[in-house]
C-alpha cells in the first residue's frame, strides 16, 4: 500500500507541467516571432487582396488551400489513436492519446483559419451561414469540420479533468493565473464514482461518434476536389485515398511529438521503446495502405493516358513536378516503410527521422494533389499575362503558410507547458492494476 | 414584494428609456420635416432662365433652371428581380468558327464596357488545333451559360446563380471568395478581381447589379453575363454588335432566332444545316452556347496570327 503511494507521488512528479528552461523559452518565442511574421503578412493581403500571393486566375488555389488540406488530414490521427485504438482495448496508447488529442485540436482550428485566409472576402464568413446552400460541398466541410473541432475539444478536455484534480491537489507548485484557470476549469470534479462513470461513458460515446466524423471531414475534403470535372481530381478512389494518407500523416506526427516530449521532459518510463515499436508497425501498415492508393490514382489513369489526363500525368511523372512528385513517394512514403519495417529501424532516433520524413513528404503532397491539376485545364492556357501560367508561392504566402504551422505547434507547446501531455490519473490507475497482479 | 418592487421599477426604467429614445427620434424626424418637400426651396437663387417640361398631367410647363436637380443613381430592378430573370425567355448563342479571324473586336468591346481588369478577359478567343493533322481554328469562348451549370451547384452561399431565362450570373455582394466555382467550371471562364479593380470613379459610384456585373468588387469572381442589361433594353450583346464579321449569333431559343444584327435565322435551321455542337458535351453541362464549325471558312486561319502575336506577353 505504501509503495503504491509512493510509486503515484513520482508519477505525479514526472508528469505534472514544468516551467519553460531556456530551450524552451527560445523554442516558444521563435514560434510567436513567426506567428506574428504571418500576421503581418496577412494584414498586407487583406490591405491590398489576394493579389499579394501569386495565385491567378488558373492557379486559383495554391497553398493555402494545399495547407489546409494538410492540417485536416494530420488532425485525423485524433480519431485514430483517442478513439479507434480505445474502442480496440489497445493498452498501450495511453500515454499517447493527449499528444494526439492535441494535435488534432490544434490542426483542426488551424484548417479553419487557413480556409478564412483564402477567402477573398473573408468579412463574408457570416454568409456560410445566412446564405448557405446545402447542395455545396463546402457547406458539409464546414459542418463536419465545426463538429468535428467540438467533438475533439471535448475529447481532450473530458480525459483531462481527472488530472485536473491533481494539478489542484498540487496547486502551490504554480503560479495564481494557473491555479485559477485549473479552478476554472475542474473544481466541480470530486472523482467520485458517479461522476468517473458519466465522464467515462461520456469519452465512450464522444469515441464512437468522432470515427464517422472523422471519415467525413476528410472524405468532404477531398471532394472539394472529386466533385470537379478536372483531370487528377475526377476520381472516384479519391475519398479512401484522403483518408488513407491522413491516418499516415497523422502517425507521423504523433511519432515526432512523442519523440520530442520523450527527450525534452524524459519521459522515457513512460513513453518506453515499446511504444515507439508499436507505433513503427502501425506507420508501416497506414504507408502500405496509402501506397496501394496511390498506385490506384496514378497508375489507372496512366494506363490509359486520356488526353486530358496525359499532360497532368507526364507532368508529374517526368515534368516540372517531377521532383517533389518522387520526393513525396520516396521520402513520404517508401523509406519510411524501408526503415520502419525493421526492428532496429523502430528504435526512438530513426523513427523520429522516418516520422519527419513522413509529415514532410506529405505537406507536399497536398501540394501536388491541389496545384498541378489547375495548371492542365481543358481548354489550353492563352490570352492571359505570363504570370498566370505558372505558380510559386509569393512570400506573403510562405509566410502565412509557415505561421499556421507554427502557430499549430505554439498551441500543442502552450498546452504542453499548462497541462500535462501524458495523462497522470490513467497512469497511476493502469501502474496500481500492473502491481496488484 | 420586495422582488416585485424591483420588477416594477425595472420596468418603468426601460419603459422610460425606450419612450425618451423614441420621442428624441420624433424630434429629430420633426426638426427636418417641418417644411413640406414639394415647396420649392426658397433658399435657392433664381436663373432667370426657364425650363419647359412635361408635367405628369401631359400639360407643358416651364420652371427656372435653378430648380433643376440631377437625380441619384436608382438601381431600376432589385437584386430579387435581377436574380429570377425574364420569364418566358431562354437565351442561346450561337458562334460560328467558319467567320472568325482573330480581329479580338469582341474582346475589346467586353473589356471596355466591363471595365475588366487589364489582362483578364471575359471573352477569350482561342488559338484551337485538336492534334497534329487537323486543321487550326480560332475559337471565341464566353460563358456557356449551362443548363447544368457546375458553378452553381458548388457556390456555397447563392452567389452565383442560374436564372430563368438560363443566365448564370454572380452576385458580387455576396459572394465570398472562395473560388470553388473556378475550380468547378471545365471550360476556365471566370476570373477573379484579385486586387481593387480599377475603375472610373462614376463607375465606382453606381449601386452594384448583378446584370450589368458593375461595379466589379475587389476579392470576387466575375465573368461574362450575357449582358442582360443590353438585352432587356432590347440591344445585343456588346461582343455581338461588336464583331465586324458577324461571327456571334444571340437570341431567345423560345422564339427560335438568333441574329448577330445584319443576319437573322431560324434557330432550329441554322443548328440544323451547319451542324452545330456544343463544347465539352461529354460532360454533360449542357450549354447555351452553340458552335458552328470551321468549314467553307470566309478567312485563312493565318490571318489572324498577326493580331495573336500583339497580344502574347
Amino acid at each position: 500500500m505504501e509503495n503504491t503511494s509512493i510509486q503515484n507521488k513520482t508519477i505525479t512528479n514526472d508528469l505534472l507541467p514544468q516551467a519553460f528552461g531556456l530551450r524552451g523559452k527560445i523554442w516558444t518565442w521563435s514560434l510567436v516571432l513567426i506567428c506574428a511574421v504571418g500576421l503581418m503578412a496577412y494584414i498586407q493581403q487583406l490591405k491590398t487582396g489576394l493579389q499579394v500571393t501569386h495565385m491567378r486566375d488558373y492557379v486559383s488555389w495554391g497553398i493555402y488551400i494545399s495547407n489546409f488540406v494538410f492540417f485536416v488530414a494530420i488532425s485525423l490521427v485524433g480519431s485514430l489513436i483517442t478513439a479507434i485504438f480505445r474502442l480496440g482495448f489497445v493498452k498501450w496508447r495511453t500515454p499517447l492519446t493527449r499528444i494526439a488529442e492535441v494535435i488534432a485540436v490544434s490542426a483542426i482550428f488551424f484548417a479553419s483559419l487557413i480556409i478564412i485566409v483564402d477567402m477573398g472576402r473573408p468579412e463574408r464568413l457570416v454568409n456560410l451561414i445566412s446564405h448557405g446552400r446545402l447542395q455545396s460541398p463546402i457547406t458539409w466541410d464546414v459542418i463536419v469540420i465545426s463538429t468535428y473541432f467540438i467533438i475533439s475539444v471535448m475529447l481532450l478536455y473530458l480525459p483531462l479533468i481527472p488530472d485536473i484534480k491533481i494539478l489542484i491537489q498540487n496547486k502551490d507548485r504554480f503560479p495564481k493565473w494557473q491555479q485559477k484557470l485549473y479552478v476554472f476549469l475542474g473544481s466541480f470534479w470530486t472523482g467520485n464514482q458517479e461522476q468517473s462513470k458519466i465522464n467515462y461513458r461520456s469519452i465512450i460515446i464522444l469515441s464512437i461518434l468522432i470515427i464517422p466524423v472523422a471519415f467525413c471531414i476528410h472524405t468532404v475534403t477531398s471532394w472539394l476536389f472529386a466533385t470537379t470535372y478536372r483531370p487528377g481530381w475526377d476520381s472516384t478512389n479519391f475519398g479512401a485515398y484522403f483518408v488513407s494518407g491522413a491516418f499516415l500523416v497523422g502517425a507521423g506526427g504523433v511519432i515526432i511529438a512523442m519523440y520530442v516530449f520523450r527527450r525534452y521532459y524524459h519521459l522515457e518510463k513512460y513513453i518506453t521503446d515499446r511504444h515507439f515499436d508499436h507505433m513503427g508497425k502501425a506507420l508501416v501498415l497506414l504507408a502500405l495502405l496509402y501506397l496501394y492508393f496511390n498506385v490506384n490514382e496514378y497508375l489507372v489513369p496512366a494506363f490509359k493516358m486520356k488526353k486530358t489526363e496525359q499532360e497532368h500525368l507526364t507532368n508529374l511523372f517526368a515534368g516540372e513536378f517531377a521532383p517533389i512528385f518522387w520526393f513525396a513517394i520516396l521520402v513520404g512514403m517508401i523509406i519510411p516503410i524501408l526503415i520502419m519495417i525493421n526492428e532496429k529501424g523502430r528504435r526512438p532516433l530513426p523513427m523520429f527521422i522516418g516520422g519527419i520524413m513522413v509529415v514532410v513528404g506529405a505537406w507536399f503532397k497536398r501540394y501536388l494533389i491541389v496545384t498541378p491539376t489547375l495548371l492542365h485545364p481543358f481548354l489550353p492556357m492563352q490570352d492571359v499575362p505570363a504570370s498566370f501560367k505558372h505558380y510559386f508561392p509569393s512570400w506573403q504566402e510562405w509566410a502565412i503558410t509557415l505561421a499556421s504551422l507554427a502557430g499549430a505547434l505554439l498551441i500543442m507547446t502552450l498546452f504542453v507547458r499548462i497541462f500535462p501531455i501524458i495523462p497522470i490519473e490513467e497512469t497511476i490507475v493502469e501502474q496500481n492494476e500492473k502491481s496488484e497482479k | 414584494m420586495e422582488n416585485e418592487n424591483v420588477k416594477k421599477e425595472s420596468f418603468s426604467r426601460r419603459d422610460f428609456i425606450i419612450s425618451s429614445a423614441l420621442a428624441s427620434l420624433t424630434m429629430a424626424a420633426c426638426g427636418h420635416g417641418d417644411q413640406n418637400p414639394f415647396t420649392p426651396e426658397s433658399s435657392v437663387q433664381l436663373t432667370g432662365e426657364k425650363v419647359k417640361l412635361l408635367s405628369v398631367n401631359g400639360d407643358i410647363i416651364e420652371i427656372d433652371k435653378a430648380y433643376l436637380k440631377p437625380v441619384p443613381d436608382i438601381k431600376p430592378f432589385t437584386n430579387s428581380q435581377e436574380r429570377m430573370g425574364i420569364a418566358g425567355k431562354k437565351f442561346v448563342m450561337v458562334i460560328d468558327l467558319s467567320r472568325c479571324k482573330n480581329l479580338k473586336k469582341c474582346q475589346a468591346a467586353c473589356n471596355h464596357m466591363h471595365h475588366i481588369h487589364p489582362g483578364q478577359n471575359w471573352i477569350k478567343v482561342y488559338d484551337m488545333q485538336e492534334s497534329d493533322h487537323t486543321a487550326p481554328y480560332w475559337q471565341p469562348t464566353t460563358c456557356m451559360h449551362c443548363d447544368e451549370p457546375p458553378c452553381v451547384k458548388v457556390c456555397p452561399v447563392d452567389a452565383t446563380f442560374k436564372r430563368q431565362d438560363g443566365i448564370v450570373l454572380i452576385d458580387s455582394d455576396r459572394c465570398i471568395g472562395c473560388r470553388f466555382c473556378m475550380a468547378a467550371c471545365p471550360y476556365s471562364t471566370r476570373v477573379f478581381n484579385w486586387e481593387k479593380p480599377e475603375l472610373p470613379e462614376e463607375i465606382e459610384a453606381k449601386p452594384y447589379s448583378c446584370e450589368t456585373s458593375m461595379p466589379q468588387k475587389k476579392g470576387t469572381v466575375g465573368k461574362c453575363d450575357f449582358c442582360p442589361d443590353m438585352v432587356k433594353q432590347g440591344s445585343l450583346p456588346h461582343c455581338v454588335s461588336a464583331c465586324p464579321n458577324g461571327v456571334f449569333f444571340f437570341g431567345d431559343m423560345n422564339e427560335d432566332s438568333v441574329t448577330n444584327g445584319a443576319e437573322t435565322f431560324r434557330f432550329t435551321d441554322l443548328i440544323k444545316d451547319k451542324s452545330g455542337y456544343r463544347l465539352m458535351e461529354d460532360l454533360g453541362t449542357k450549354p447555351s452556347v452553340y458552335y458552328l464549325p470551321p468549314v467553307n471558312r470566309n478567312f485563312p486561319f493565318e490571318s489572324g496570327l498577326e493580331n495573336q502575336k500583339e497580344s502574347v506577353q
